[in-house]
């Protein structure tokens, strides 16, 4: 092994059985099955290798970023490289003290303070007691809640309880940091502390293998990107290269697995979105939207409940395949509320005029009831925006010309030598 | 740190369970600092469910049926065996449900898996102590010394820990994969109380089924509590003995196939 090098891996690949994406199996259908199968061959169940064949080094300093869509293996990669599962084959040698950070507030608790969850929170995460001691104040500090540090966290607002979530994580000191998409949460200003704070991470010297859909944030922290699909290392390189090769595979066609298929969500399932579709001006089903024009999303849901669902909250986000969130539609932003709605149906947003450049476009489906988070699907479709004479004048602008088109109107007026400006200024009369 | 997948069955490496010590220890402090704070009488449970069962116990067993205390008045002969068994119950059935309880943290974190079901021995002891000390103020008020014997306990409660820990070992990981073990539980401990000496003597089985009553370990414990503090039963005899090769046993066999199972909790809890 080269000296410089810290993490080495070698035709890494996990096997996950279908069947086991339920929570769980129960004695009896684990004994049925035997005796139905005479305690032999069980592998006639459907298995599927979320991870295959996968090599790659990583040398100290090193800052490489992991992309590719959903269900392509970055999780699982990262979760063996962490040790949180074992590989089915394969072998990986990690050569420093190696921390990782799936999600952030990992054993927070609502009933115990701030402090107490601190404390928890950082053993968790690989830290000695002392070394807690050490740095508590700075995580406060950091986290800017020195007020409500003895306060159960059951009482933060979502914004104290992730700021405090992030402080812990930011204190811990390995040498190799795997992180995975622990920025997407949090509003604008956080993601760019965590982003700051990665930054930082990175400027001293220490590894790091980090996780994300937020292009831009790969481009700008990551010196070497990892491209994988379908559990398979498709290209590794200069970050610039990589991107550029994810965003040319990026297929909407691609995204046919029907939503109602979908695994990769998150949230209780008291609701689910079983799809999405597209409609133009005239209510007729369309593939694509075009700027400009009246363009209506439609999600379809179901619920196991017999009985209707009570306060319900839609979000539906738009993000550039950079991971940049360009808007967010919210049923709550235009005071629409959906008080009780029956167990099966479809919420229809509908955009008068769509103020959105051509191009490819990532949804992101958010939903609660009654403030518990039903389904959340990151990535749940891809949108295709194409050119349409927005502003009427036979002109568009360019890709680069930015993502929004604004309503604008032009005048001009001529400004006399000694004469007043066009514009009034203000003045006190 | 090498990463590769594990084969067939083996040991855990208990050199990296010490090296995470202090992560059972704040696992535990978390879970009893959560426990008080979620109940409304707090440290009062630990007294209520043995005094209560005593008390219990002692209308329908000791006056009622008349079963025999060895020449301890039953209310003390009871609460005796209840001390240690309410602490055996109750770290055997949140050890079964620790690894189940805690998927959030094991999806997302790596520590040695051990830690969990070790750490849930620990929460319950303070509820000992307590129930503890009530066994000391009812000795003292039915006047029983306690002798050298008595230096004993801590080895007992030591020993009914190791129990609790085979147990839970070996539900816990059972019940990170099939469900049904969560309801199986109760009923488990319901079914060990009676095959315990704790409302009747041990002396009641006869002389030659004693040796196979000894592979139930608490019974080994709580004729220990009894002989420790009040003097009575037989002491600790080829019956404990039995006891201890039994704990033993479960807790080698119990420690590798938690051991076999932790590689898929992450996959499946």
């Amino acid at each position: 092994m080269n000296e410089e090098t810290v993490i080495r891996v070698e035709n890494l690949g996990k096997l996950y059985r279908i069947g086991e994406r339920e929570p769980y199996r129960t004695l009896r259908d684990s004994m049925a099955k035997h005796f139905r199968r005479g305690f032999s061959n069980p592998y006639t169940e459907r298995y599927i290798w979320a991870l295959k064949g996968v090599s790659f080094e990583v040398k100290r300093g090193e800052v490489v970023g992991i992309i590719g869509r959903n269900g392509a293996g970055k999780t699982t990669l990262l979760k063996i490289l962490s040790r949180i599962t074992e590989p089915t084959e394969g072998y990986a040698e990690m050569k420093e003290r190696t921390g990782s950070l799936l999600e952030i507030g990992t054993g927070f608790h609502p009933e115990l303070t701030g402090r107490d969850n601190v404390y928890f929170s950082g053993a968790i995460l690989g830290m000695k007691k002392a070394e807690i001691n050490r740095k508590f104040g700075e995580i406060v500090e950091f986290s800017e809640l020195e007020k409500f540090i003895d306060t159960p966290v059951k009482y933060y607002s979502s914004g104290m309880w992730v700021r405090l979530a992030f402080a812990v994580a930011a204190h811990l000191e390995p040498e190799i940091l795997l992180v995975d998409e622990v920025l997407a949460v949090g509003d604008a200003a956080f993601q760019k502390k965590c982003l700051g704070k990665m930054g930082d991470v990175a400027r001293e010297g220490r590894t790091v293998l980090f996780v994300s859909h937020n292009l831009v944030a790969v481009r700008n922290l990551c010196g070497r990107g990892i491209l994988l699909s379908q559990g398979q290392l498709s290209r590794i390189g200069e970050t610039e290269n990589v991107v550029q090769e994810y965003l040319a595979t990026v297929d909407p066609r691609e995204m046919s697995l029907p939503l109602a298929q979908r695994i990769d969500r998150k949230g209780d399932g008291r609701l689910r979105i079983t799809n999405l579709l597209l409609a133009d001006e005239h209510e007729t089903r369309v593939d694509y939207l075009e700027s400009g024009s009246g363009a209506k999303i439609i999600l379809e849901y179901e619920s196991p409940s017999v009985h209707p669902l009570k306060n319900i909250l839609v979000s539906v986000a738009i993000d550039s395949l950079y991971g940049e969130r360009i808007a967010v539609l919210q049923n709550d932003y235009v005071s629409r509320e959906f008080k009780e709605i029956a167990p099966k149906g479809a919420f229809i947003c509908t955009i008068p005029k769509l103020p959105l450049v051509a191009g490819l476009y990532s949804v992101t489906i958010f939903v609660t009831v009654n403030g518990v988070i039903a389904d959340w699907i990151r990535d749940a479709a891809r949108i295709r925006i194409e050119a349409r004479d927005y502003y009427g004048s036979g002109r568009y602008p360019a890709i680069q010309d930015g993502k929004i088109l604004l309503e604008q109107i032009w005048e001009h007026v001529t400004t006399r030598h000694e004469g007043k400006a066009a514009i009034q200024e203000p003045s006190d009369e | 740190m090498i990463i590769r997948p594990s084969r067939g069955w083996s040991f855990p490496d208990l050199r990296e369970v010490w090296a995470y010590r202090e992560l059972i220890y704040f696992f535990a402090w978390r879970e009893i600092k959560v426990r008080y704070k979620q109940t409304v009488l707090g440290a009062a449970w630990a007294v209520i469910q043995p005094l209560f069962t005593m008390v219990v116990f002692t209308i329908f067993f000791g006056n009622f049926a008349k079963i025999p205390s060895e020449g301890v008045p039953y209310a003390i002969f009871a609460y005796t065996a209840l001390v240690p068994w309410s602490y055996f119950a109750n770290a055997v059935s949140q050890a079964s449900n620790s690894t189940a309880g805690q998927r959030g943290i094991i999806t997302k974190v790596y520590f040695p898996r051990l830690v969990i079901p070790i750490s849930s021995l620990l929460s319950g002891l303070p509820d000992f102590a307590i129930a503890f000390a009530v066994l000391i103020a009812m000795m003292v008020y039915y006047g029983i010394l306690p002798t050298f014997a008595t230096l004993l306990v801590p080895l007992l409660l030591l020993f009914s820990m190791t129990t609790a820990l085979a147990v839970g070992l070996w539900l816990s990981a059972l019940n990170a994969i099939y469900r049904d073990v969560q309801y199986a539980v109760p009923f488990l401990i319901q079914f060990w109380l009676f095959a315990t000496p704790i409302a009747y003597p041990s002396s009641l089985v006869p002389a030659r089924w004693r040796p196979i009553y000894g592979i139930n370990p608490m019974a080994g414990v709580v004729e220990g509590f009894r002989w420790c503090l009040l003097g009575s039963g037989t002491g600790l005899d080829s019956m404990f003995a039995i006891s201890v090769l039994a704990v033993f046993l479960l807790l080698i066999t119990g420690v590798v196939y938690f051991r076999h199972m932790e590689r898929e909790f992450a996959d499946l809890v």
